[in-house]
């Protein structure tokens, strides 16, 4: 690790004025500080989101679920009432990872194997942020990559409530990080279908959904042509491979939900 | 026999107390007054020259106390890193082991390799520093795989080894080997791969070079299995300090696996730079520099045949073994693919006529050398895959077509074509009982049931065979040893009656020193807790060859048993003295020390005692009860057993659960079941990692160390693993006082070829190691 400087302000307003050029915002670290550790990144200053109170908590409400950006993974699974997203942060690293690890900062990684962004995109959610709200569909852009600008921090995330939802993920055995992992969910606007892990940035499948909003069953799947085109390839699992378990991990995740 | 603490006794682990109340004292716990830390410059290169490095801004930088490369090694007569057991090639040339300098001199030759070490106040400036030190590559074209590097026209790794070709080694008959295929009713063939592995040791490797210019003695603290063989090496060899001026101290050790057996770069640099500083220098690896420059474990590609007849009796087997040794012949690479691998190509069967020939070549990788079983996992993999598939493709019961191969448990000593001599062995036995355990029997309809939900079962054996308690010293002379593997032990009573014992073996998890205080207190009545096992510093004990090969009971053990045998032998002569009788009328059983047919007796505590205290004692006996022995064993010992997997395979995702798994296994005499039980169980979850888990992988094009984290190196964790069922048949091995016969290495010889036979089982169709899903998916698809 280089040397940096450390600020831990306990409002949104004074996190705000302290971001500048080469800072970077600390939320529950589990990325950021391993790749300092091995001197990866180098930012000349971190900001400490960690005392400010109104980043964190599950809120839940009639029709929606707001989480804040500071809410471990642990806290997420054990207190979000839509259980596909209590699952899928339960499922999330180690108990250290779910300990420390936030859905804000996950979030705002954008890692293409990370769970979370698979339930935002599946759950329609909204990314409340210090300047705007941001939908789900327009948040996630590319490879580690994501909408927010700078000196932008994320206040909260807001899950509409779903008919049913399932989350499946098929973990790399090493890491056990997602090779593929697929959300899926009934709303009120039709079906969703979100996968991680198996391309550069999570993805919606609009075959799948199509399949699934014609007949919402394992059956109406197998028809459905899964293309290995863009997806990831490495040591660990091909395109085809990948392409494959996203076909697989649908039916799952309706037959869990009973489809 | 029969006490709570002796022999047999499941007695709980002395020294578990201190690891868990977190008093154990590992290599980095230690801290010298005025000590330095190191940091390693390694190569980012899998092949270059360096054409120029510059240390003038690093030296500059604060904290700095100097910057050490390979030219400076040199400078100051440092010799080279050596291989200790030379090959000789089928042509009659030894094997060639290019000098390997402790730090690169003008070349490196794989990612990770030493090129510079720089010291300073604080391992945070060492760091900083080391990216000031400017060094130029001049990249060259590198192999990584062994067949690459053995091919016409690869890129030449060392200037003085033509082709890449370390040795080319045969073993057996080749002319009756290849009658026996020609002739033979059946021949399997196939090619397999043994897959190269990490070892992972819980605590990485670390060194602490600490110098005093008063007594101009360099201590050596170093994670060691054999730190008598460190300090053979790095004086004898190295030439950093005469014998009797190195001390090296191995205190607790976080597991080993073989990969702390060899003397590396970075502890020979820490005990050379301490006295070139006058300062203690201390290096601890990083997890990705233990990844990166760790001895490699396993890496061959096999062509095997296996010849049998109408009925499935094996007639031949011919085996030809590509063996991937990395950049450099590390300190026992050349024994590995070799002694330790042709020569138990014969498993548990009597096969007429064997031969084998390792090609053994350099390519652009760390250095490979043993790792858990060492040779005899490759070894069984091929034995037990061969005659598995043998009896896919003659529709014969795998279990049956075993018990037909079997040696009978009246042939022993049973001489086989590959030099072994077993001693003893009930593999029939052992497979009937692994047979029942598993009920297979049941098989057929659990596989029905598997079917019926859109799965498929499989059940796989391994009926493993292993050379152990390595070894008498003539014999391992004779096959190009340079030490002998012998090993020592003193006996020491302190006046009260407790007792100290110094063993020349190690223990990094193995157990020594609740099982070596069990034979102490079972022969000589001694309570457990007053038993002390001291090893690991060879300031304290005497000269001794360390652990590895399963050797420490066998070997290790027996020289405890030699030294009692002395202790007990004085002991008489004073207790004759004392109760008035003659030598020969004095009886010994657990401590006591009995006139025979009276009531007279004198215990172990009272005769040490009176040792210490010899007022009233025999002329002709010196006082003190301090014994040593050297025990040079008479043979290998030869653990064997059946394991049996049973697995179920989701075709969709190509996912394996292990369901069930059997072991039985024949170790002789066991100490204490529990740690037994223990050891086998690490030694199948290893097992289980190299089958289904566990690859290192280099990338072909760039070199680089693809699997270099737990975030792409897969070790196997709890929930990748069934609940072991393990049990063992005892036959006493013949050739040693104790009778046994060494466990540490069983599970990891005998797991994968039971596993990767289940899987293949199940698929109806050959895959290598690690089935990985993707893998097992595409054989279930047809893909």
């Amino acid at each position: 690790m280089y040397q940096f400087d450390y600020q831990r302000p306990e409002t949104l307003d004074e996190a705000v004025a302290l971001l500048k050029e080469d800072c970077k915002l600390l939320a529950g670290g589990q990325t950021l500080l391993p790749t300092m550790k091995q001197r990866l990144a180098q930012p000349e200053a971190l900001v400490d989101l960690g005392a400010i109170d109104s980043l964190r908590g599950v809120c839940p409400d009639d029709d929606k679920l707001a989480i804040g950006a500071m809410t471990t993974h642990a806290e997420v699974a054990s207190k979000a009432d839509i259980p596909a997203l209590a699952c899928l942060a339960a499922g999330i690293g180690d108990p250290q990872v779910r300990n420390r690890g936030t859905i804000g900062g996950s979030v705002a990684n954008n890692d293409p194997a990370a769970d979370y962004p698979a339930a935002l995109l599946g759950l329609n959610a909204q990314v409340t942020t210090n300047k705007r709200v941001i939908n789900a569909d327009d948040f996630f852009v590319d490879l580690f990559e994501t909408a927010l600008e700078e000196n932008e921090i994320i206040i909260n995330v807001t899950f509409p409530r779903p008919q049913a939802a399932a989350y499946v993920k098929f973990d790399n055995p090493a890491s056990r990080y997602a090779i593929v992992g697929v959300f899926v969910a009934k709303t009120g606007s039709g079906v969703r279908v979100a996968v991680t892990g198996a391309g550069p940035c999570v993805f919606r499948h609009k075959g799948l959904e199509t399949a699934l909003n014609n007949n919402f069953s394992a059956q109406a799947i197998e028809g459905v042509s899964v293309s290995a085109a863009g997806l990831n390839s490495d040591i660990h699992a091909s395109a085809d491979y990948r392409a494959n378990l996203i076909k697989v991990l649908t039916k799952r995740a309706v037959a869990q939900i009973g489809g | 026999m029969g006490t709570q603490t002796g022999i047999g006794a499941s007695v709980k682990r002395k020294e578990d107390k201190r690891f868990i109340i977190g008093k154990g004292r590992y290599l980095d716990d230690i801290s010298r007054p005025g000590q330095t830390y190191g940091y390693f410059i390694r190569s980012p290169h899998a092949h270059a020259k360096i054409t120029s490095l510059d240390s003038t801004a690093a030296l500059k930088a604060p904290g700095v106390v100097a910057v050490l490369t390979g030219p400076d090694m040199q400078a100051d007569g440092i010799g080279p890193l050596i291989c200790g057991w030379g090959i000789t090639s089928k042509d009659g040339t030894p094997h060639k082991a290019p000098a390997h300098p402790a730090l690169a001199i003008g070349r490196v030759r794989y990612v990770g390799h030493q090129v510079a070490l720089v010291v300073a106040e604080t391992l945070q400036q060492a760091r900083d520093a080391a990216e000031l030190v400017e060094i130029e590559y001049e990249e060259l074209d590198h192999v990584i795989e062994v067949g690459d590097a053995l091919a016409a026209g690869a890129p030449q790794i060392h200037d003085d080894v033509p082709g890449n070709l370390s040795f080319d080694w045969e073993l057996g008959d080749r002319g009756k080997t290849d009658a026996a295929i020609g002739s033979a009713h059946h021949v399997t063939r196939m090619k397999l791969r043994n897959n190269r592995l990490i070892p992972n040791a819980m605590e990485p490797r670390a060194a602490l070079g600490d110098y005093d210019s008063g007594t101009d003695e360099i201590t050596l603290y170093t994670t060691s299995q054999n730190p008598h063989v460190h300090r053979l090496v790095l004086s004898a060899f190295n030439g950093v300090a005469p014998e009797h001026k190195l001390r090296v101290i191995a205190p607790d050790v976080g597991g080993g696996f073989g990969s702390k057996i060899f003397i590396y770069s970075e502890e020979t640099v820490c005990a050379w730079a301490t006295k070139k500083l006058n300062r203690p220098v201390k290096w601890t690896a990083e997890r990705s520099e233990s990844f990166l420059s760790d001895a490699h474990g396993r890496d061959h590609e096999t062509f095997a045949e296996m010849a049998f007849d109408a009925n499935g009796k094996i007639l031949g087997l011919k085996v030809s073994t590509k063996a991937n040794v990395g950049c450099y012949l590390s300190t026992f690479a050349s024994a590995v693919p070799t002694y330790l691998y042709g020569t138990l190509l014969s498993g548990q069967y009597t096969i007429p006529a064997i031969y084998c020939e390792v090609q053994a070549g350099f390519t652009n990788t760390a250095p490979v050398d043993a790792y858990r079983g060492a040779g005899r996992p490759e070894a069984t993999y091929v034995v037990e895959r061969m005659i598995e598939i043998g009896a896919r493709e003659m529709g014969i019961d795998p279990a049956e077509i075993r018990k037909r191969n079997f040696i009978a448990p009246d042939a022993y000593p049973y001489e086989t074509p590959v030099i072994m001599t077993y001693d003893s062995g009930n593999y029939a036995l052992a497979m009937d009982k692994a047979l029942e355990a598993i009920d297979y029997n049941g098989f057929v309809s659990r596989k029905a049931q598997s079917q019926a939900k859109g799965k498929l079962r499989g059940i796989g054996f391994s009926a493993f065979i292993e050379a152990c308690g390595i070894a008498p010293s003539a014999a391992v002379g004779s096959l190009g040893a340079g030490v002998g593997l012998w090993e020592s032990a003193q006996v020491r009573f302190n006046p009260t009656g407790s007792v100290t014992v110094f063993t020349g073996s190690h223990s990094h998890g193995q157990g020594h020193e609740t099982t070596f205080a069990q034979i102490i207190s079972d022969q000589l009545g001694v309570p457990i807790d007053q038993v002390e096992i001291s090893h690991g510093d060879t300031g304290k004990v005497p000269f001794g060859m360390g652990t590895y090969g399963s050797r420490s009971l066998a070997v290790g053990g027996s020289a405890i048993m030699k030294a009692i045998d002395k202790i007990v032998e004085k002991s008489k002569k004073i207790a004759a003295h004392t109760l008035e009788a003659s030598v020969e009328d004095i009886e010994h059983a657990g401590g006591i020390f009995k006139v025979a047919g009276t009531d007279k007796q004198m215990t172990m505590a009272e005769i040490a005692f009176s040792a210490y205290v010899p007022h009233n004692y025999p002329a002709d006996v010196e006082p003190g009860m301090d014994e040593t022995a050297f025990y040079d064993p008479l043979n290998f010992t030869f653990p064997a057993g059946t394991h049996i997997a049973e697995v179920e395979i989701d075709p969709d995702t190509g996912t394996t659960e292990i369901l069930d798994w059997v072991a039985v296994d024949d170790f002789g005499n066991v100490i204490n079941p529990m740690i037994v039980e223990g050891q086998v169980h690490g030694g199948i979850a290893q097992g289980i990692g190299q089958a289904l888990l566990e690859n290192c992988v280099y990338d072909k094009e760039s070199g680089q160390l693809l699997t270099g984290s737990y975030m792409d190196y897969c070790m196997p964790r709890a929930d990748d693993l069934p609940t072991f069922r393990v049990q063992t048949i005892n036959t006493p091995c013949t050739t040693n006082p104790l009778g046994v016969k060494g466990c540490g290495e069983a599970g990891a010889i005998s797991a994968p070829a039971a596993l990767m036979n289940a899987i293949t089982n199940a698929l109806g169709k050959e895959i290598d190691m690690p089935a990985t899903p993707e893998k097992v998916w595409r054989a279930a698809q047809g893909l």
